[in-house]
């Protein structure tokens, strides 16, 4: 049958077809690794070097404020009993503190990444979609809808957990308490606050009209729209605080951005002295064995605190030029067969 | 398929008779008791759905496979219990595959619909009620006369009626049944013959009897019985009388024929029978890893359900104040909920076992398989033909080989036969320049045919001439005349055409020495002896058959040739043992000698003896033949017996030598070989103690390669009781000669079936391969792992049943050593590789479940989960696995012992698994634990102070792991062509580019948001890419130094070569520019051995030993070689420079 086909069955004689494809083909051998390795170690212990040097410039001072022990100044406050507690904690500083000063929150074992609480909120609303505030999702069970079967808005268990204290902090100069002023705008991603979250369009003129008919989360003491009062523009979803708490921490022990502090006389930093942080103490972390704590950092360029990069470089650069060494060596003296 | 056919015909098979009754033209008996029997229509149906039935029978058929029923079953789970990843991420690839399946198998189901109706719907002509009438083949009914035109194929199994010519015979190809070239002549009963026109054969009053369907082709038994006057005649019906579906009409204006097997009970359909399903041993060790990932996925599973509830026995865990259950969660039942947390687990860890596995390696093997067609090496250009791939299954298999079984006659040598020697009445003869020469004259005689031939000599050149089944075809045949008639001398253009290419080189030898077949017919055959014409009238062919070895034909001579006085004769010509014991008169001592000398130059021999019968005799003779033709019940027996009882008494005329090309410089023994012998064994105990003699003997002297010798009564004994004695030597022998195989064609089949089946299921389980070019090869390229068929002489049986065909024996070598190697580097790494990246994928989400209570938070998004497999990582691999060449083609085939590198599958052994899941968990511990120790620390990673989350966290890690196992392959890669760059730069670029796209945009469609921006985030961060680079040399750096040291303190022969090559071939463009068979010459510096060479691989080949030794007498006289693995014994390879 084949016979009766017009033209001969010769393949073609093309590189593709014959396999014959120019191509590199590189040996791992030892007159390429071992340089390699030696120039890559030393590049990295130079870089590491650089790191950890860097990572030391960081001045980081973090403060416990659970009110755990009985000597904690918050330990009245951590009682579940407690309402509207303050407490203060005091420190100082004995130089100073350069700036721009990151105020961080810290809280240890507390879950965000829960599958479930993640999921538990509604995007849809959150998007400024009104029609999902009359129904929220289904994933926001069990925080949907209150007792009364009023829509609560935002939704879900994320939400409904939003971290509550609030602090304020001072500077004693001269004996007097100098409050020192927090920048609570830039502590969220610019595009959470810009694009990914939107407020319902106002309603007459105002955002509260607009979450009309709608049920604050259970444990908010204020509804979305009156988060701020001082800020109209940063109200709704659009709070800064709330959408810090909204993107999830990966693990159980992680700080979230509080405030910087970069306006007035502190831009350049805090100055040495005395400090007292007063704790408006509000979130109850001891049912399950969480901590709460805060943090002040400076950052470089490459954020912040942070050995392990430094120390990783090191540690792989160094095997990087003892193995080569090594190989050398091996080398010498097994007068490697190829050279043979 | 037969049950099918039987509930298409509606009727039970018990009620099924061993016969059927055939009325010719449906005139049916008169009498009242008559029942029709029914059979089936003639329409073929090769299609295996329908319009209505494609889409369910399709699904049950894909989901028939282990693996496509695991992912339905994961997304199924997925759909019914809330689970951490959405059905789609699953589904969606599923749903893919099972399309481009179910796409690709309706299209070739529309195919063969197509085929079908067009063969179904074929214009035939059938005769009714007398006259011609058009219809459609699937029309036709058994018991229908069909007329069929010259060059048509026949439109079902018919029972030839009558032809054109008078005698009622005609010629048929059956190239599209069984591959065979030649002309076949079929005859009709005298008694049909004359019916050569419509009218006429209305008037036919008969009816055929016959075997119900069988698929042996060459088996038909029936008989014919024509009312012809009230006087019934009973004519028998062998294989020669039915024209096959399928096969054509050739040389014939036309013929009448009754169809007896129609459609899907024609042989030809029975014939389609599936192969059985081979699976490679790579596929085996796939299987294996397969469930023990199963098993770590099992593992993983309950070991996280299990820490889940440890976690949950306190509340704090379990139920925090941030994160409350609802009713529902806290009254459902502890069971269910341990269930589906099970069940949402495996879900979640599902894609340690990849669907794109199955996709990428089938897309491999048959992307891969095209290779072998394209080699220019492979492709023989005298023939035209290029090495054919029928399952591309296999293809790794071919690296695997350490038993090679090949069949002597027609795959080592061509099948070129030349008539050399033979001995008539007890004298010696060369062929010199085309005159008979005596031994020991000179070449003095003078020019031109010798017109004086001795009474003995012209005998035997006639008997020679006329005993055979030869056809001849001339090429202009369309002229009004039968071919027949050309009694005036044969025209220039006739050729021969035989079944056996001996009887074609015998033929051809008498032409040349002057005595001519001019005619062949199914009534006489014509003969020009020096220009005079001699008409010899058949009166019977006794054929030849495998048990016999001989085959006669009886004439009636001439009347007025006088050399001897009776009328009939026979002729005989076989196998020296299948004759000298029935010759009476004559040189036999003499012709035995010359035979001996004969089969000592390797030539094969053939004895030609004769027979003269008596007038009584001959009735005897006659009377007897027809009985056994025309018996229904065991004919063959009968025939078999009336052929001895002929077939006795016969005069020995002398024996030819014809020389089989051999086409290989090779034999079949390496001349340093110690030769060991188990021959002429005649008793069980003799074989027994001369096989224990013969361990003994390869054990004592350890050095020297060994080869055996078994003739094939041997072997019977050998194999019925000492199967592991027998293996024993066998396995320390480098090539085994098989000769004198058992004649019986099916036992000597059966025999080597049994001996490949030995070898397969011998505790080492070798992989073996079969070779072979016949139809006798079959059952032995079917039972052995790969078989391999010869595109030769003999047909295209062994070609169609083999998964890879091609052209010459030479080309083994190539196939095995270059092809198969890179075949089994290539599919072995894909398979390791596959699972080292699943490893790397879902163990960091195994160990995420530590950091979030183990409730099923997916580290990576949904998207990513699903194309990682799918596209980030999905091209390098394949590419790889494609071109990836780890040494040259040309040290490839030079260094046969680099096959020893792979050989008992050694990149797939447990330690070689172990190393890439370790590796796998290496990576993945420090991707997560890297990025968890970056995060951990709490403190920002960006210069504006603000912090990540946990889908940042999740796409540092899959960065740096899509990264990692990127460049891990780019390290095991070898040959990077621009493709390579191409796919393994593209596919890191893909990744960031469509990260930077996925988390670019809000989606509308998307549920949640959660990937927006995260990739741009976490790319603006400095330590980001600090990190991601440490990570990345952390995890490949242990690796180099591993391949480094490996590659210097215990180098491969692989990876010496590889050194080797790159010294000497890289940099020679020639090699670049030139294909392999060309670029041979100019490169001195690789020495390129033409022959088949592979001493070192153990299968070698050298003809001395041979010839001085083992006959090969008859026509079916094939022996077998089976040559061992590499073993210690083996010479070692040759040293590197």
């Amino acid at each position: 049958m084949k016979k009766e086909e017009e033209g001969s069955e010769r393949p073609d004689n093309t590189a593709f077809t014959q396999q014959r494809l120019p191509a590199w083909q590189p040996i791992l051998s030892a007159g390429i690794v071992i340089p390699g390795f030696l120039l890559i170690g030393l590049a990295f212990i130079g870089i590491g070097i650089a790191l950890f040097l860097t990572s030391q410039t960081i001045q980081v001072l973090e403060r416990d404020y659970t009110g755990y022990e009985q000597t904690s100044p918050c330990f009245t406050c951590s009682s579940p009993s407690a309402k509207n507690c303050t407490c203060e904690i005091t420190f100082s500083l004995d130089k100073i503190f350069t700036g721009p000063v990151f105020f961080y929150y810290g809280l240890t074992n507390y879950y965000q990444s829960f599958r479930k609480y993640g999921v538990s909120k509604d995007d849809n609303q959150l998007f400024g979609d009104t029609t999902y505030f009359k129904n929220p999702q289904d994933s926001c069970f069990p925080y949907q809808r209150d007792s009364n079967s009023r829509p609560i808005v935002p939704c879900g268990a994320l939400p409904n957990s939003m971290f509550n204290d609030t602090f304020e902090l001072f500077h004693e100069v001269n004996k007097t308490k100098k409050r020192v002023p927090l920048d609570g705008k830039g502590i969220a991603w610019w595009t959470d606050y810009n694009i990914k979250y939107r407020n319902p369009s106002f309603v007459n003129g105002s955002l509260a009209n607009a979450f009309e008919g709608t049920e604050k989360p259970i444990n908010w003491p204020t509804s979305a729209y009156e988060l701020d009062p001082t800020d109209p523009n940063n109200n709704g979803f659009l709070n800064q605080d709330f959408l810090v708490w909204m993107r999830r921490a990966a693990l159980p022990q992680f700080r979230k951005l509080y405030r910087r502090i970069t306006e007035g006389d502190y831009a350049a930093g805090l100055p040495a002295g005395d400090y007292f942080l007063t704790i408006h103490y509000n979130y109850p972390v001891l049912n399950f064995d969480g901590r709460k704590m805060v943090v002040f950092s400076n950052v470089s360029w490459m954020g912040g605190k942070n050995d392990f990069l430094g120390i990783a470089y090191l540690v792989v650069g160094s095997l990087c030029v003892v193995m080569s060494v090594v190989m050398l060596i091996v080398y010498a003296k097994y007068k490697f067969k190829e050279d043979s | 398929m037969i049950r099918w056919i039987r509930q298409q015909l509606g009727f039970d098979p018990p009620h099924q008779s061993d016969t059927r009754t055939v009325y010719i033209a449906n005139k049916f008996p008169h009498h009242g008791h008559y029942i029709p029997q029914r059979f089936a229509d003639n329409r073929i149906i090769s299609s295996k759905y329908t319009v209505w039935n494609f889409i369910p029978k399709n699904l049950f058929e894909q989901f028939r496979r282990i693996a496509n029923f695991y992912f339905l079953i994961i997304f199924l789970v997925q759909l019914m219990i809330d689970t951490p990843t959405s059905p789609i991420t699953s589904g969606l690839p599923l749903f893919f595959v099972i399309t481009v399946t179910a796409i690709k198998q309706g299209y070739e189901d529309w195919l063969r619909h197509k085929a079908d109706n067009e063969v179904n719907g074929a214009p035939v002509f059938v005769v009714r009620s007398g006259s011609l009438v058009q219809t459609r083949s699937k029309n036709i009914r058994v018991g229908d006369i069909v007329r069929v035109a010259k060059d048509e194929t026949f439109p079902a199994d018919l029972v030839l009626l009558s032809s054109d010519r008078a005698e009622g015979t005609c010629h048929i190809t059956t190239t599209s049944l069984d591959g065979e070239t030649n002309l076949k002549t079929h005859f009709a009963v005298p008694e049909t013959a004359v019916l050569q026109t419509v009218s006429r054969l209305e008037s036919l009053q008969a009816v055929v009897e016959c075997q119900q369907p069988e698929a042996d082709l060459y088996r038909f038994v029936g008989r014919i019985t024509v009312t012809q006057q009230e006087e019934e005649i009973v004519r028998p019906l062998g294989p020669e009388n039915l024209l096959l579906r399928g096969a054509r009409l050739k040389n014939t204006r036309e013929i009448f024929g009754v169809a007896v097997y129609t459609g899907m009970e024609a042989k030809m359909a029975l014939n389609y029978k599936c192969k059985s399903q081979k699976r490679s041993a790579v596929e085996k060790s796939m299987n294996t890893f397969l469930i023990i990932y199963l098993g770590i996925l099992l593992f993983e599973a309950i070991l996280s359900t299990i820490l889940k509830y440890a976690w949950q026995a306190e509340t704090k865990w379990n139920e925090p104040f941030y994160n409350q259950k609802t009713e529902k969660e806290r009254n459902s039942s502890q069971i269910l909920t341990f269930i589906s947390d099970f069940l949402a687990f495996l879900v979640l860890y599902n894609f340690i076992i990849p669907i794109s596995l199955y996709v990428t390696v089938e897309l491999q093997k048959f992307l891969g398989s095209f290779f072998i067609g394209w080699d220019l090496d492979l492709y023989h250009e005298e023939s035209d033909q290029k090495a054919q791939v029928n399952t591309s299954d296999l293809n790794e298999e071919l690296g695997q080989v350490e038993y090679v079984f090949t069949d002597k006659t027609g795959t080592l040598t061509e099948n070129e036969m030349r008539f050399r020697e033979c001995s008539i009445n007890g004298i010696k003869y060369q062929e010199i320049n085309g005159k008979l020469v005596p031994e020991g004259m000179t070449e003095g005689t003078p020019d031109g045919p010798v017109s004086c031939l001795n009474r003995e000599e012209e005998l035997f050149l006639k008997a020679v001439s006329l005993c055979h089944t030869v056809q001849i075809s001339y090429d202009q045949t369309d002229g009004p005349g039968d071919p027949f008639s050309h009694a005036n001398g044969f025209t220039p253009q006739m050729e021969y055409y035989a079944s056996s290419p001996d009887e074609k080189a015998l033929v051809e030898a008498t032409k040349r020495m002057g005595v001519t077949l001019t005619g062949s017919s199914v009534e006489g055959m014509e003969i020009k002896t020096f220009g005079k014409t001699e008409k010899y009238k058949l009166l019977h062919v006794l054929e030849f058959d495998a048990n016999r070895r001989r085959m006669s034909v009886i004439l009636q001579k001439p009347s007025g040739m006088c050399i001897l006085t009776r009328e009939k004769v026979m002729f005989t010509k076989g196998a020296e043992s299948a004759i000298l014991p029935y010759t009476t008169s004559g040189e036999i001592e003499k012709t035995r000698v010359h035979v001996d000398e004969f089969a000592m130059k390797g030539l094969r021999t053939l004895v030609v003896a004769c027979r003269n019968f008596s007038v009584d005799e001959y009735q005897d003779v006659d009377r007897r033949l027809h009985e056994a033709r025309t018996a229904l019940q065991h004919r063959e027996e009968r025939l078999a017996e009336v052929f001895n009882f002929i077939e006795k008494d016969l005069e020995m005329l002398g024996a030819t030598g014809v020389e089989d090309n051999v086409s290989l410089s090779c034999g079949h023994f390496h001349r340093t070989m110690n030769i060991l012998e188990l021959v002429q064994q005649k008793s069980d105990s003799e074989c027994a103690e001369q096989l224990r003699r013969l361990a003994r003997r390869i054990k004592e002297d350890h050095v020297i390669q060994h080869g055996l010798v078994v003739d094939g009564a041997s072997l019977s004994l050998a194999l019925r009781e000492h199967e592991k004695l027998f293996m024993e030597v066998c396995k320390n022998c480098s090539a085994v000669l098989c000769c004198r195989m058992a004649p019986l064609q099916k036992a000597k089949a059966s025999d080597l079936v049994h001996v490949v089946r030995l070898f397969k299921t011998s505790p080492e389980k070798p992989i073996t391969l079969a070779i072979g070019d016949g139809a006798n090869d079959v059952s032995m390229i079917q039972e052995a792992h790969v078989g391999i068929g010869i595109m030769g002489k003999e047909g295209r049986q062994a070609v169609r049943n083999s998964d890879y065909a091609i052209a010459r024996f030479r080309f083994l070598s190539k196939l095995l050593l270059v092809h198969g190697h890179f075949y089994y580097i290539r599919i072995t790494t894909l398979v390791q590789y596959f699972f080292y990246k699943n490893v790397c994928f879902i163990t960091p989400q195994f160990l995420y479940q530590f950091f979030c209570l183990f409730s099923q938070q997916t580290l990576y998004d949904s998207v990513y989960l699903t194309l990682y497999n799918i596209s980030f990582t999905s091209l390098p691999i394949l590419v790889y696995s494609l071109f990836e060449q780890l040494v040259h083609p040309h040290v490839l085939q030079s260094k046969p012992a680099l096959y020893r590198d792979i050989s008992k599958n050694s990149l797939l052994s447990f330690k070689t698994f172990l190393y890439w899941t370790l590796l796998g968990f290496c990576h993945a511990f420090v991707f997560f634990f890297g990025s968890y120790i970056l995060m951990g620390e709490d403190t920002t990673l960006m210069g504006n102070g603000q912090m990540f989350g946990n889908w940042t966290f999740g796409t540092l890690v899959f960065t740096v792991m899509v990264i990692t196992v990127t460049l891990k392959l780019a390290l095991e890669t070898r040959f990077w062509t621009w493709m390579n760059h191409f796919v393994t730069w593209g596919s890191i670029a893909f990744y960031f580019i469509f990260s930077l796209f996925y988390g670019g945009i809000i989606w509308p469609f998307l549920h949640t948001q959660d990937m927006y921006f995260v990739f741009v985030q976490l790319l603006s961060s400095g330590s980001a890419w600090f990190a991601i680079i440490i990570m990345i040399i952390t995890c490949l750096f242990p690796d180099v130094i591993k391949k480094v040291f490996f590659r210097h303190l215990h180098p491969t022969n692989t990876q010496k070569s590889q050194m080797y090559t790159n010294r000497e071939a890289i940099g020679d463009d020639f090699i670049a520019l030139q294909p392999l068979s060309r670029a041979k010459n100019p490169l001195g510096k690789i020495r390129i051995r033409l022959s088949f060479q592979m001493e070192e691989a153990k299968i070698s080949v050298s003809s001395e030993y041979d010839t001085a030794q083992i006959r090969s007498t008859g026509e079916d006289n094939r022996p077998l070689i089976a040559a061992s693995p590499p073993s210690p014994l083996v010479q070692p390879p040759a040293p590197y420079p």
